[in-house]
């Protein structure tokens, strides 16, 4: 099918919704009653025909309306896009990968023709049809990394691999779950996953780390993560949050349906091959209580995982305040009944 | 996750002797498409099937890393060793397919040096001209420090001291050459970092006497495949497989478990990137330890091997695989 891109918004009227297409085709990241941290990684080599796995580069319906807030958020905030001087070599890399598998994967939406290094590329939703000379920053409005990523959905931290780790040294964030690029910029692995509680007791990031840094080309990887969002916020920075955090407030009986919302990442990693630089795309898709719970599965799984989530996770995720007027909302979809294993509705 | 990468299915369409030792063979896609663009440093793994038993070796991509048209890689003959080298030097003809691996860089350079000094040793030279060629597409600097016994068996530098007169700096050690290492290491600008590759004991000494005049280790960077060695024979014990096989001579640790079908991690084959790192569940008898990745202490206790070049000799071993 044809995707009917939607014109919405993710601030002040909030008139982001999920279409039934939408809906059917999110990706519910538990696959048991309850949760807990893991190296739930797994090959990013398509997946069911229709799903967010499928593509490399999901595009859907909220497509221009996320590019058009991210436009907003870097007006405003420019440190959100930023790439340390020894990047650029990865910030083609990742202009090449999007370039060649949009166009790969949605002939009807995105076109490359490349002689030598002249390229072309066409981003027709965008109504983008530009010409530049790759490896040659000058003939770009911007730098390749912040051209690309002005039209690509979600985040992307772009990772330079030297002494056996990973360092946050490039990036274009704007739609984070709580998290700066300009704080953790220069970082490596272990500080800026530092805040994240029990993880590093429980060895995770050693070996998330390890499986990382032996991502290798051409067998990118994928992983799903989530968190709670009280509007549907796509910038839910520290930046910002004088500005969102307050909204948690705003939750009520009333309006927790339609205020809250899951919030999932698909984060995918791939090998860049001139730089060996790793990219890490953090893909956000959101949904409200009241679509979730229109999967009758999902109802009833995701009222099991809130109500025993432990506290720790629940606070690091920001919701602890809110989690009781969550699991009385949510509890209403759960009859008791067994759900079937994995993440897909019955 | 499954072993190794993902692998190419290529033709040799040419191989060119460069020298009494050293022959270099040129791959292209036998679908005839492109191949992937690298970073300089990287290797692919070339796999051989040589009398039953399949060899999978790992060898530095020379060719320019943005050439999508075909890879080359040198090898030198190793008349000692176990055959993988006798294999590309005596079977392998133009026209003949073979698989190898997407590359892998466990050698890369590190993009923030304002400068890179570059020492190599004999068929060490090989990353360095896929590195050398990354660095002049960039504007990079550069600076080449290349010991050779002499100029028979020199590979490539009359191409190089050609291309890049006033980056190349040539020592024949026949006639007594060696390269002034203090010398050269004490006047190098802020932000110079420091690449090696070439024979055990030439990696040692540069790496020691720059860690002795103050070299940040991570400005250091170096590698050296090792080809695993041939030994007794030996039985081990494959507790989740459920299996116990037997490494013969000439066969590494690593494939003998391959032989046995049993889905073993790698990448290097060449105990550097720490991979196929396996746990001993027990053993009674000696290890023989020939890897950089474990450390002195781990290789003292007992409990981890690098199947890929190490080997064990004694009454039994159990491994947690």
């Amino acid at each position: 099918m044809s995707i009917q891109f939607k014109k919405e918004t993710f601030r002040n009227d909030y008139t982001f919704r999920n279409s039934q297409w939408a809906i059917d085709r999110f990706p519910f990241p538990f696959h048991e009653d309850s949760y807990m941290y893991s190296v739930n990684m797994e090959q990013h080599q398509g997946g069911p025909k229709g799903s967010v796995f499928e593509k490399r580069f999901d595009v859907d319906e909220h497509y221009l309306s996320e590019m058009e807030d991210r436009a907003i958020v870097l007006a405003e905030d420019p440190l959100r896009c930023q790439s340390l001087p020894h990047m650029t070599l990865a910030g083609w890399d990742l202009l090449e990968l999007i370039m060649v598998s949009k166009s790969e994967d949605y002939p009807d939406l995105f076109e490359l023709h490349r002689e030598g290094n002249n390229w072309r590329w066409v981003n027709k939703p965008m109504n983008i049809d530009d010409q530049f000379v790759f490896m040659d920053e000058t003939t770009l409005p911007y730098g390749p990394m912040e051209y690309i990523t002005r039209q690509t959905q979600g985040d992307f931290a772009v990772l330079d691999q030297r002494d056996d780790n990973l360092w946050m040294d490039a990036g274009m964030v704007t739609t984070q779950a709580d998290w700066s690029l300009d704080f953790d910029i220069g970082m490596n692995f272990f500080e800026w996953h530092a805040p994240v509680p029990k993880a590093h007791e429980m060895g995770i990031f050693v070996r998330a780390l390890k499986f990382l840094l032996n991502i290798q080309q051409g067998s990118p990887a994928r992983r799903l993560n989530w968190t709670m969002t009280v509007n549907p916020l796509l910038d839910t920075s520290p930046e910002n949050y004088h500005k969102w955090g307050v909204e948690k407030s705003t939750l009520a009986k009333e309006n927790v349906g339609e205020k809250q919302h899951l919030r999932v990442e698909l984060q995918t990693f791939f090998r860049l091959p001139r730089s060996n630089a790793l990219v890490f795309p953090i893909r956000c898709y959101l949904i409200k209580l009241e679509e979730l719970v229109t999967v009758p599965k999902w109802g009833r799984r995701f009222h099991r995982v809130i109500r025993d989530l432990p506290e720790e996770l629940a606070t690091y995720k920001g919701f602890i305040n809110n989690r009781p007027m969550i699991v009385e909302y949510l509890s209403a979809f759960d009859d008791g009944q067994p759900t079937s294993d994995g993440i897909w509705p019955d | 996750m499954s072993a190794g990468t993902n692998k190419i299915v290529v033709t040799v369409t040419d191989i060119v002797e460069i020298n009494k030792l050293v022959k270099r063979f040129k791959f292209e896609r036998a679908d005839r498409g492109q191949l992937p663009v690298f970073s300089g440093g990287a290797h692919t793994v070339v796999e051989m099937l040589d009398r039953g038993v399949t060899r999978l070796n790992p060898y530095s991509l020379m060719s320019d890393p943005m050439n999508q048209d075909a890879y080359t890689i040198s090898v030198r003959r190793d008349d000692e060793g176990r055959g993988g080298s006798l294999f590309m030097h005596q079977q392998v003809k133009v026209g003949d397919e073979l698989t190898i691996s997407y590359p892998v860089n466990l050698f890369a350079l590190d993009l923030r040096a304002k400068k890179h000094l570059m020492i190599a040793g004999g068929i060490g030279i090989t990353p360095f001209l896929a590195q050398i060629k990354q660095l002049s597409a960039l504007q990079g600097h550069f600076e080449l420090h290349y010991s050779v016994r002499n100029k028979t068996v020199g590979s490539y530098v009359d191409e190089l001291t050609e291309i890049y007169p006033r980056n190349t700096h040539i020592y024949y050690s026949d006639h007594g050459q060696l390269i002034k290492l203090v010398q050269l290491l004490d006047g190098q600008p802020l932000g110079t970092h420091l690449y090696i590759c070439g024979p055990k004991s030439m990696i040692a000494w540069v790496r020691e006497t720059a860690a002795s005049i103050g070299w940040p280790r991570e400005a250091i960077h170096y590698e050296e495949f090792l080809a695993p060695q041939s030994g007794k024979p030996f039985e081990v014990e494959l507790k989740q497989s459920n299996k116990t096989i037997c490494v013969g001579e000439h066969q590494s640790l690593l494939e003998a478990m391959e032989a046995a079908d049993v889905d073993a991690p790698y990448l290097c084959r060449g105990g550097a990137c720490g991979q196929c790192e396996t746990n001993v569940i027990s053993f009674d008898g000696n290890f023989f330890h020939r890897d950089h990745w474990l450390d002195d202490s781990q290789k003292a206790s007992g409990k981890k091997i690098m199947p890929c070049v190490s080997r064990f000799e004694g009454k039994s071993l159990v491994l947690d695989r």
